[in-house]
């Protein structure tokens, strides 16, 4: 039998990174998740594993890529200017295909931010992939359980493709509590990491050499079309998306996170009032469930985009939709108070719906 | 069997075992001859088997890549910090840190501080040419007062750019660091006494007793302008008084 808990979304992480295998944990701390770095320095030292508190975001993505050389699995945790300093060695990481989990514990703003806020205000820069052209593929939980299996689904889609996979959670998620079960979950089988560097001794006197200079010794237009024709693979089976009563809907409203919660719980309202409402909610921010997301709003003619940010899933949602609805758009201005704590309430959502319908 | 067979059956040194030929560093560097040295050591200690190396960026990993063991370069910095955690995750691998003064004194100064104050179980191997080669000789933490670059045309000047840095000498009083160690290679007797100090950095880390650093001075003739014989003069009258040789830390105990 399962376990079932109460447990908070950034302790999930550290529980599913755990459960996944995962030994080995570098980061600096950051609010709102440095309790994942308390649950890992707790925990690993137990098992046989390396936590080591890093000299800043950038030596802690550097420390996930030393990690990920041995073929172990490797993660580290951030908030969104932590996530800024990582850009570096995430294209490095990519670039020599070491695969390595990244979670992304959003607080709000640009600059410093609000220090321990709710914001969703990550979405465009951490779904266009880094610096050189090359991508990595983001999951957006929208509860406990969700946080629990998309850490551990995201280790298995790293290891699958060689990439860092993201984990896109926000201040409301990493610190809400809900029940969890504590499963393992079995995505499949894994190729072996013939890659790792573990001394020639270990490979029968054969010796590698990883390396992240494309321009020196690899064939560029042959590493931008393996870099494709990875990029193509994840695209054809990892594309993830639910939807809530869209079947009927004639209105479609489009929510990722924290978001979706709300979203979902106006839906509920709205079709308490008679108004056919449904949810469309993107798992994969990339690669963005593009094909259904068009099917589901042309069917349903509106589409209210909701995000606690002035813009960015609003993008892609027009990108997808081409068009083929008409897109409105519920950002930050939403929230219920000026101050840092504000939300947007499912209330507000309802609102804007009746006056858009 | 003659006096004279007997004297050429002697090995009096082995070719390194270097994956390609040729390195790839300018005419009269002296990256080329530090691999060597390298290669010499982890041979003769029997280390080839389980050394890992990190290069950085620029020049300093050209090496790391044609040696003949585990190896990983690129990025520019971070090499002490990528060590470390491979270090922690795997620590039954030898792992070894090469990178340029920029790398030490500058852009990767954080990481090299913050892995000495850590006193992990690696050996960084810094190449001190008082410029950043690959980019074409610009000033570096360890450009000497006076010495031309690219952005210091004027000569570096203490009130500018400030004074040359000593990686080993700031290290050396922390007391995670076990070794830290100036050599050079532009005699051959100096050649033997640093081949030692990377043996005693190795040996130090195989005891497990804390962070390592050597740092090798190193001709750069392509940006300082000068031929391969007139750059040995210039460490001999230049670089010598400003960086002194020998060794500033060698502990054969854990500190408490």
């Amino acid at each position: 039998m399962t376990e079932r808990i109460l447990s908070t979304g950034n302790d999930a992480v550290a529980r599913a990174a755990i459960s996944a295998g995962c030994k080995n944990y570098f980061a600096y701390p950051i609010t709102p998740q440095s309790e994942i770095a308390h649950y890992m320095a707790r925990e690993l030292p137990k098992i046989g594993g390396a936590f080591l508190q890093s000299e800043g975001e950038y030596a802690a993505a550097y420390m996930v890529l030393g990690g990920a050389l041995s073929g172990e699995r490797v993660m580290t945790s951030t908030s969104s200017p932590g996530i800024a300093l990582m850009q570096e060695p995430l294209s490095m990481l990519i670039t020599a295909e070491l695969p390595a989990v990244i979670v992304d514990t959003q607080r709000l703003g640009p600059g410093t931010g609000t220090g321990g806020q709710q914001g969703q205000t990550d979405y465009s820069f951490v779904t266009r992939g880094v610096y050189g052209g090359i991508r990595y593929p983001v999951l957006a939980p929208y509860s406990v359980s969700e946080i629990f299996e998309f850490v551990q689904l995201a280790f298995h889609i790293a290891d699958k493709y060689r990439i860092v996979a993201m984990v896109l959670t926000d201040f409301v998620l990493g610190r809400m509590t809900e029940y969890l079960e504590l499963k393992t979950f079995d995505f499949g089988p894994l190729p072996e990491k013939d890659w790792a560097l573990k001394g020639k001794a270990h490979k029968g006197g054969r010796s590698d050499f990883l390396f992240t200079v494309t321009g020196l010794m690899l064939d560029i237009t042959g590493f931008f079309a393996q870099q494709q024709e990875k990029c193509d693979k994840i695209i054809d089976s990892e594309i993830r998306y639910e939807t809530y009563k869209a079947e009927d809907a004639d209105f479609l409203i489009v929510a990722y996170g924290y978001s979706a919660r709300v979203s979902k719980r106006a839906v509920n309202m709205a079709r308490e009032q008679g108004i056919k409402a449904g949810l469309f909610r993107p798992i994969t921010l990339w690669p963005f469930p593009k094909e259904a997301l068009q099917r589901e709003a042309s069917r349903a003619g509106k589409v209210l985009v909701v995000e606690d940010s002035p813009g960015g899933l609003v993008e892609d949602v027009e990108l997808a939709v081409k068009g083929a609805a008409a897109i409105h758009f519920l950002g930050i201005q939403a929230r219920h108070t000026s101050r840092a704590e504000g939300l947007i309430f499912p209330e507000r959502i309802l609102q804007e719906v009746r006056e858009l319908l | 069997m003659s006096q004279e067979t007997a004297i050429t059956k002697k090995l009096v040194c082995k070719r390194p075992t270097f994956k390609m030929y040729p390195l790839g560093f300018c005419a009269g560097c002296h990256y080329g001859i530090i691999y060597r040295l390298l290669d010499e050591v982890l041979e003769e200690m029997e280390l080839k088997g389980t050394a890992i190396c990190i290069g950085g960026g620029g020049c300093s990993t050209m090496g790391a890549m044609f040696m003949d063991i585990d190896g990983f370069g690129g990025p520019h910095g971070p090499g002490a910090a990528i060590a470390s955690a491979l270090n922690r995750v795997y620590p039954d691998a030898v792992i070894f840190a090469v990178q340029g003064d920029g790398e030490q004194g500058a852009i990767g100064l954080g990481s090299f501080v913050a892995t000495a104050v850590r006193g992990e179980n690696i050996t960084v191997i810094t190449m001190n040419n008082a410029c950043y080669g690959m980019t074409g000789g610009q000033l570096a933490p360890t450009t000497l007062l006076g010495m031309v670059t690219p952005t210091t045309p004027g000569g570096r000047d203490q009130e500018m750019a400030g004074y040359p840095m000593h990686g080993p000498e700031l290290v050396a009083p922390l007391k995670g660091v076990a070794y830290a160690a100036r050599g050079t290679v532009h005699t051959f007797a100096n050649r033997q006494k640093s081949k030692k100090m990377l043996t005693t950095a190795f040996q130090k880390q195989q005891q497990r007793l804390g962070f390592g650093v050597v740092e090798f001075l190193s001709a750069c003739p392509t940006n300082w302008k000068l031929s391969s014989t007139e750059c040995i003069q210039f460490i001999e009258d230049k670089m010598l008084p400003e960086f002194p040789l020998g060794e500033f830390k060698n502990i054969e105990k854990k500190k408490e």
